[in-house]
């Protein structure tokens, strides 16, 4: 189990992706002052050594990664001495203007620069710990923590694709099996030999250090995990999620039919609206259903409404109201939502003020549309009272101005947001993927040695713990209990 | 019917049972000068080996010695009484050494005996205990009062340390045959369990089994291989140099199963009381007996068989890898069926043994019970196995009882400190299914806990404690120096890359020197050794061959070592930060329900205990950081 203690230095962006594209890249700890020495430039310089830095100051530079000297992005730096931050700890804080993927960028250059990625809520933790927060809060203190850790175990396993997931199990048992038929062979050296095991090792070694690369460039493109506002589109069948989905994006992806049930698969498609990215999402109609690939769809699409950060609920205006959607409504409860009356251009059948009241009685009334506060870090966002359904018609594109303005408006009023959890998530993963790596390295090169083969252990395990990590799986007894399976030991 | 109780001697401490976890509970109490009873069921029994004729071995070896530089008896008694003597492992890192002899089993018994029966301030009689004895103070706790024997003695003491090894409701089978008695049929114990269950304990039913031992004289060791010990041999005791303990070595002998045993096996197996589900009990999977073997490994077409004597002055023949509880004609047949054996007689047949422990998950890491003040646990009574894992348990409760008594700091041996701190944490930490035995693998600071230094790691405490003489001591302190003033000098000096140097390396193969090179930095070089080096090192002091070993495994795998050091380094953050014994986890709501509900059965002593308790996560320490840091300002 890793466990963090408190006196090294932790960095993270230490904001929601905003709509400007400001992030601040926050950097805590004994080391902060020279960590942000190895990244920032001033002027033309090729560093700069930021302790020079009266404390609570503003400075303009540049940010160059320290691995390979490249320039990621323009940024102001804010340096803030302990004890008056926010931790208690030397503070510096970057402000980068460049969007996601930039911020994204010098948090690593930050972490080369010898940071530790920040644990979820662990700022927090800190400025508890040192006496920052008041004694009262220590329950809060440790709410947040333990949320944003579910939070974090529950974006993990949702950036992880099924195959990447199922790669990296493979991998795990791949190492694994190296590490029990060490180990085992070292229990029992009277029953079992190490003869020719140098060899296979060495060759598996490199296989699994060679998928472990792969994983990391894919990591690396960005275009594993996407990042945005991830939004899901809800309704029953045939209300027209996928003719508004196509309204969105203004072109013609999903299959549109007359026919109940169409939508098979759960398409992700990505939006920009007024400079925030949508990760849009289309379900298939929520109902319960006795096709057996509807029901697949039905169930991801459950599971979809489940992780989104922002809800699209779409009801038929030319349909009376029916009990599925009370089924829906139930399954997004506590969800940032907002209502929509689709075909505005059909004769109504349900109006506005039901479909609200509806949505009142299925959610509990002022929960719609509220963020749910697990994951708030300082615990004290309002309600948002925009809560009335928006009349559209997905055929003739009315009402989607209308529906653009409340998100851009929901967004800056900072009830909805992009997830930061989410990019710390997928950085740790990258980190868990170059820690397992590089433990790997070091099993080579103590076969290089030729350090005898309880050496190996040692690091196979740690690139086995490190490959759990992304899973959040905890290691506990799978050596002893992989020895027992596969080998017959004993006296 | 009633038996009238009556009043014995008042002692300090009263240890229930003789095994190897008693004996050295009974002698850590008895030489930290308290009043000991030793209970035990049969005087002729102490520090019996019912089981395996040997002491040691991978990871059980490092255990005997740790014993030893704490002031166990354990190793001394093993060099006294082996008849062969092997490091295993050699072939591979210095970590995984492991010692193991073989003894002569009677005269390791004799010869415990002799050693308790003269140690002063410590009392051996032969009775079974039946309860034991405590009342109930003001904050509803209780505490040792007594032991109560069968014939209704009462004997008054302040700590009571259980080493019921498997005698608690034992229950031997094979085949159809059942036996109600504990192991060799020796009496067994009917009475405590139910005791202990009264004090409000609740019990294990565990498993394990032995082999059968043969007749010498029937087995045709030509058609084996012959199994030689160590020449010269290393001592397990820190006391003893090799040439001190020399002797003539007895020879060992390896045969192999066959497809015929293997098919005997499978057409019995509905008469294996393990699978015909008369034995309840939990077996170990790591010693399994050989009808598990071949279910579990159907494909394997041969098992080892390792033949290995009971004794310098008996015939009888130890027949490892053969455990079983099969009836005893289905096993003669599979005996026969091996090559070398075509003729043995049974002397004893194999059989399986069950009985109670203590869930052991209910004491504190130093084995007191959490809820009995002054009851203490140690041995198979904890649910592990072997006599190694049973002595070192009985080190560290005696140690602990004694400390109690005498108002001084108890000792917990951690595990980065020693494989006896790995065994105790998973026993008191981890929820365990199955007989515990000691491995390797189950120690992550591996690379410290060496059987070649465990002096080094753990004779300071031993010494602290009291068990350790001073003038033992004294000549720890001359090793350890010693140590550290070769390592300081071997750095220091610095080879120029002189034609001579540069002759003398490439005469034995190895890397010129381009620039100046510390020894040290030689000596790094997989090809070197310390005693290659002479030549180019004239000025060196003599030094033991203890010392040089020392000095080479720390150069030679400093890298390895510094990171594990660093490891430790965090690791010990966590241990030592203290949970309040009162701490109401219950009252933590951000804690997960399951982390809650295991921290409140646990009752960890520390942070880092609790991170090792199953179902607890990362963010629940966090969580439980921030709750500490509450707790430690408001007071």
């Amino acid at each position: 189990m890793r466990i963090q203690t408190e006196n090294d230095t932790i960095a993270a962006i230490a904001t929601a992706l905003s709509p400007s594209g400001i992030g601040i890249v926050r950097i805590s700890g004994p080391e902060a002052v020279n960590v942000a020495s190895r990244v920032f430039c001033a002027g033309a310089a090729q560093r700069t050594d930021v302790s020079a830095y009266e404390s609570h100051t503003v400075h303009y530079g540049r940010i160059a990664d320290p691995e390979n000297g490249r320039i990621i992005d323009e940024v102001m730096l804010l340096v803030m001495r302990a004890p008056r931050t926010y931790t208690r700890e030397d503070t510096v804080e970057i402000d980068c203007h460049g969007g996601v993927l930039v911020t994204k960028r010098v948090l690593e250059a930050v972490l080369h620069a010898g940071a530790r990625l920040a644990e979820p809520g662990e700022f927090t933790k800190r400025a508890y710990l040192n006496g920052r927060i008041d004694l009262s809060q220590a329950e809060a203190v440790a709410g947040i923590i333990s949320a944003k850790n579910d939070l974090a175990l529950r974006n993990s396993v949702r950036q992880l694709g099924g195959r990447e997931r199922a790669e990296i199990t493979e991998i795990r048992g791949e190492l694994l099996r190296e590490i029990a038929q060490i180990e085992a062979t070292l229990d029992d050296p009277e029953h079992l030999s190490f003869d020719g095991f140098d060899t296979t090792m060495r060759k598996n070694t490199e296989s699994q250090s060679a998928r472990i690369c792969r994983l990391l460039a894919t990591a690396d493109d960005g275009r594993r995990i996407k990042e945005g506002i991830r939004t899901v589109i809800v309704g029953r069948p045939n209300a027209g999620k996928s003719s508004l989905l196509n309204a969105l994006l203004q072109e013609d992806r999903a299959i549109v039919t007359e026919i109940a049930g169409t939508t098979r698969d759960t398409l992700t498609e990505e939006v920009n609206l007024r400079g925030i990215t949508l990760l849009l999402v289309d379900t298939a109609g929520i109902r319960e259903s006795t096709d057996v690939v509807e029901a697949l769809g039905v169930a991801r699409a459950k599971e979809a409404a489940a992780s989104a950060d922002l809800i699209l609920y779409v009801a038929d205006s030319s349909a009376p109201i029916d009990p599925a959607d009370r089924l829906i409504l139930a399954s997004c409860k506590g969800k940032p939502m907002i209502p929509l009356l689709n075909k505005s251009d059909l004769p109504p059948a349900v109006s506005a003020a039901e479909i609200g009241a509806l949505v009142d009685e299925s959610m509990g009334e002022g929960q719609y549309a509220c963020e749910s506060k697990r994951g708030d870090v300082d615990g004290h966002r309002e309600a948002n009272t925009a809560t009335d359904p928006i009349m559209i018609s997905a055929k003739t594109g009315e009402g989607i101005e209308a529906l653009e303005e409340r998100i851009t408006e929901m967004f800056f009023a900072e009830r909805l947001r992009a997830d930061e959890e989410c990019l710390i998530t997928s950085e740790r993963h990258k980190q868990e993927l170059i820690a397992a790596r590089d433990s790997l390295a070091r099993v080579q090169e103590s076969i290089d040695a030729g350090m005898s083969e309880d050496f190996y252990t040692i690091d196979l395990t740690a690139a086995y713990e490190a490959l759990g990590r992304i899973l959040g799986e905890e290691p506990d007894e799978d050596v002893i209990n992989a020895i027992f399976a596969e080998f017959c030991l004993g006296k | 019917m009633n038996i009238p109780e009556y009043q014995c001697d008042s002692y300090d401490v009263a240890v229930i049972g003789a095994g190897h976890a008693g004996c050295e509970a009974a002698l850590a109490c008895a030489r930290l000068g308290l009043e000991t009873i030793v209970f035990m069921v049969s005087a002729d029994t102490i520090a019996l080996m019912p089981c395996n004729p040997n002491i040691g071995g991978t990871s059980k070896g490092h255990l005997v010695r740790e014993l030893d530089a704490l002031g166990g008896e354990m190793g001394k008694n093993i060099d006294r009484t082996y008849i062969q003597s092997k490091m295993l492992n050699r072939s591979k890192g210095p970590a995984v050494h492991s010692l193991r002899a073989q003894a002569d089993k009677q005269r390791y018994t004799a010869s415990m005996r002799r050693v308790m029966e003269n140690q002063e301030h410590l009392t051996l009689k032969q009775a079974e205990v039946t309860d034991l004895l405590w009342r109930e103070l003001a904050d509803g706790t209780k505490e040792v009062t007594g032991v109560k024997i069968a014939s209704g003695g009462i004997f008054p003491c302040r700590a009571a340390i259980l080493c019921s090894g498997v005698y608690l409701n034992a229950r031997c089978i094979y085949g159809e045959v059942s036996q109600y008695t504990g192991p060799n049929g020796l009496p067994r114990a009917t009475k405590l369990t139910d005791s202990l269950v009264a004090a409000g304990l609740s019990v294990l039913r565990f498993k394990t089994g032995t082999p059968a031992r043969i007749d010498g004289r029937t087995i045709d060791y030509d058609a084996m291989t012959v199994q030689k010990g160590d020449e010269p041999v290393v001592p397990f005791s820190f006391t003893n140099r090799a040439e001190d303990i020399a002797r003539e070595q007895v020879d060992c002998y390896l045969t192999y199963t066959n497809e015929t045993t293997h098919e005997i096996i499978r057409e019995n197996l509905d008469r294996s009381p393990l699978f015909s589900g008369d034995i309840k009990g939990t077996g170990p999977r790591y010693c399994p007996s050989i009808e598990d073997k071949v279910v579990r490994f159907p494909d394997k077409e041969r098992h080892q068989v390792f033949i290995e004597p009971e004794g310098e002055y008996t015939n009888e023949m130890y027949l490892s890898g053969l455990s079983s509880s099969l009836p005893e004609e289905v096993q003669i047949r599979m005996y026969r069926s091996i090559r070398g054996l075509e003729h043995a007689k049974i002397v004893r047949n194999a059989y399986a043994i069950e009985y109670d422990c203590l869930d052991a998950t209910q004491l504190k890491p130093t084995l007191e019970c959490k809820t009995i003040h002054g009851f203490f646990s140690a041995g198979q009574a904890n649910g592990s196995s072997g006599y190694e894992e049973a002595a070192a348990q009985g080190l560290v409760a005696g140690m602990n009882a004694a400390l109690l008594l005498l108002k001084r700091d108890p000792v917990v041996i951690d595990r980065s400190q020693g494989y006896i701190g790995v065994l105790i944490d998973d026993l008191v930490t981890k929820e365990s299914r199955e007989p515990y035995r000691m491995m390797t693998s189950r120690a992550e600071y591996r690379l410290l806990l060496r059987q070649d230094n465990a002096d080094l790691r753990l004779t300071e405490i031993g010494h602290r404690v009291g068990l350790i003489s001073d003038e033992r001591y004294d000549l720890f302190v001359k090793k350890r120096d010693a140590i550290a003033e070769e390592l300081t000098r071997l750095n220091g000096v610095i080879l120029g890359a002189s034609e001579s140097v540069c002759e003398y390396l490439r005469k034995i193969g190895s890397a010129e020197l381009r620039t100046g090179t510390s020894l040290a930095e030689l000596l790094r070089r997989p090809e070197m050794t310390y005693e290659m080096l002479a030549p180019l090192d004239p000025e060196r002091p003599t030094l033991d061959a203890a010392v040089i070993e020392q000095v080479e495994i720390e150069i030679k795998y400093e890298g390895y070592i510094e990171r594990q050091r660093q490891q430790v380094e965090h690791f010990k953050k966590l241990e030592s930060r203290r949970l309040p014994a009162d701490l109401d986890y219950t009252a933590i709501p951000s804690l997960r329900l399951e982390a809650r509900q295991k921290l409140q059965k646990f009752r960890p002593e520390n942070v880092g205990q609790a991170s090792r308790i199953s179902g607890v996560s990362p963010a629940d320490i966090s969580v439980l950081l921030v709750w500490l840091g509450n707790v430690s300002r408001e007071t």
